[in-house]
């Protein structure tokens, strides 16, 4: 539980958001033309990772838009929150 | 030689004040090359390891764990062990599971405290009843007992359940599984490493592994916090953190990590007799040979390895428990832990090969791998040891998220595990 600076209402507690899990996992361009194996990776393999992870959160019970977050996972601690379609921070 | 437990050994060792007990594994350094690896000491690791010992003739193996064996997800779970599941496939496995279980304390000699008081799932709407009585139905063409209960059974079963009509999520009827029931989750994990340790097995404490070497698609052994261990297989049984050594690898699982959390109340006279799961309100609970109630949540929907998790995950579910059992409103909580739980899209396990010859995982287990743990050592060691899956796993392999052969749990059978 911790707090979230979403990028269109400010500050707002944890549980009225919800985490859409890994960011930037891109929508094949040809479907069509992709392999099984593609096709697992595209839908179902992660990173998972321990540490810091790029994800998408939606303020549910807010505004209800979609944004990016960069969070360690390892503490919860937020590194950056930035709007869908901006550029990832480096790391 | 292993002294064996039995009431004449505890007559002998109170006259001496319990000072001179043997160990029950002993601490050893590493050797140098091993004939397996089991990466994980909880009770999966464990039983794998006990498993390829005594069945398949492998006792140059090791296990390495990054803690103390059984403190990670074997020691946070709420002890729960039942077989009712859906499909063909989990049910041949959980069953396998739960009929290991029915011997276990003889075969280890080491007490598990296994009791069959039976787990009822109780249905709080239409189609919790529906799909409760399927369930049922499939149970039974499997082999595995389960009765439907209606509403009149289930109080008489379980007698502290509010069984009021009028109550937000009435109770409209359950399942009753009494070959199900509990066992002490440390006695698992020590049970077997003590039977491991006296074939051979070097368990390896506070040793964290740190990367995977390969030799090509092969595996060659493993870096560790205690050095460099050469091995031709290694079976990787770590739940919440089957993704980091997969990454270790260059290899990408299926799996999200989140918080679980269970809590237990203060200690109080046998009060529920049984285990009583609730899907659709999420909250079970069951009572400790202590007297604690053991209270299971929910997990948290983010990633995350902190082993803590949310309170309104914890709120949310003592809401349902003061519902469903008015009885206990005054009870007071008394601790309250998470542990990470490696989730799969189709919350079934994976005991599988991988492209990497000699490299095996055993994840996947989500939030019910404690009820698996004996039949997921000995399927796993099968795995590794014939490097094929027994037929009762060959459904849990990694390839069925390419072909799309899902064995899908969380959808159809809504089953909180």
């Amino acid at each position: 539980m911790f707090l979230i600076n979403c990028p269109y209402c400010g500050e707002r507690d944890q549980q009225e958001f919800k985490a859409g899990g890994e960011a930037h996992i891109e929508r094949p361009k040809q479907p069509t033309e992709l392999s099984d194996d593609e096709w697992a990776e595209y839908l179902f393999m992660r990173k998972n990772t321990k540490g810091v992870q790029f994800e998408r959160w939606n303020h549910a019970h807010g505004c209800r838009k979609w944004f990016n977050m960069v969070r360690d996972t390892s503490n919860d601690e937020i590194k950056a929150i930035y709007k869908m379609g901006e550029k990832p921070p480096a790391q | 030689m292993r002294n064996k437990y039995s009431v004449f050994s505890l007559i002998k060792n109170a006259l001496s004040y319990h000072e001179n007990w043997q160990r029950a594994w002993k601490d050893p350094t590493p050797k140098k090359e091993y004939d397996a690896v089991i990466v994980g000491g909880g009770g999966h690791g464990l039983a794998t390891a006990y498993y390829l010992a005594k069945k398949h003739n492998m006792n140059n193996i090791a296990v390495v764990e990054k803690g103390w064996i059984g403190g990670g997800n074997t020691g946070r779970n709420t002890t729960i062990i039942r077989s009712n599941y859906l499909w063909d496939a989990s049910a041949g496995l959980y069953d396998h599971a739960l009929k290991i279980w029915e011997g276990l304390s003889q075969e280890l000699n080491y007490n598990v405290m296994f009791s069959q008081r039976g787990v009822m799932n109780l249905a709080h709407n239409l189609q919790d009843v529906r799909d409760l009585k399927r369930r049922t139905h499939a149970n039974r063409l499997n082999g595995i007992d389960a009765v439907y209960l209606s509403t009149e059974e289930v109080k008489k079963f379980c007698p502290i359940i509010n069984t009021s009509p009028d109550i937000r999520y009435p109770v409209l009827g359950g399942t009753l599984q009494r070959r199900a029931g509990t066992a002490r989750h440390d006695a698992v994990a020590w049970g077997y490493a003590r039977g491991a340790d006296a074939m051979g097995v070097d368990i390896i404490q506070n040793c964290e592994v740190k990367g995977i070497k390969r030799n090509g698609d092969s595996v060659e052994g493993i870096e560790t916090t205690k050095g460099f261990i050469k091995t031709k297989k290694v079976g990787v049984v770590a739940a919440g953190h089957s993704s980091v050594i997969a990454n270790m690898a260059g290899l990408r699982l299926p799996l999200e990590s989140k918080p679980l959390q269970a809590l237990v109340s203060e200690p109080v006279k046998p009060i529920i007799d049984t285990v009583v799961m609730s899907n659709a309100v999420h909250a079970y609970v069951s009572q400790s040979d202590k007297g604690e109630l053991v209270i299971g949540a929910g997990t948290d929907d983010y990633v995350s390895y902190t082993q803590k998790g949310s309170h309104q995950i914890v709120e949310g579910t003592l809401n349902a428990i003061l519902e469903l059992y008015p009885i206990f409103s005054r009870m007071r909580m008394l601790r309250q832990w998470g542990g990470i739980v490696d989730i799969c899209p189709d919350a079934s396990p994976i005991l599988s090969k991988t492209s990497i010859k000699g490299l095996y995982f055993n994840c996947g287990w989500g939030t019910g791998g404690f009820k698996a743990t004996p039949g997921s050592g000995d399927l796993f060691a099968h795995t590794i040891a014939n490097d094929e899956p027994h037929e009762l796993n060959a459904a849990f392999n990694l390839n069925r998220f390419v072909s799309g052969d899902l064995v899908d749990e969380h959808g159809a059978a809504a089953v909180a595990h």
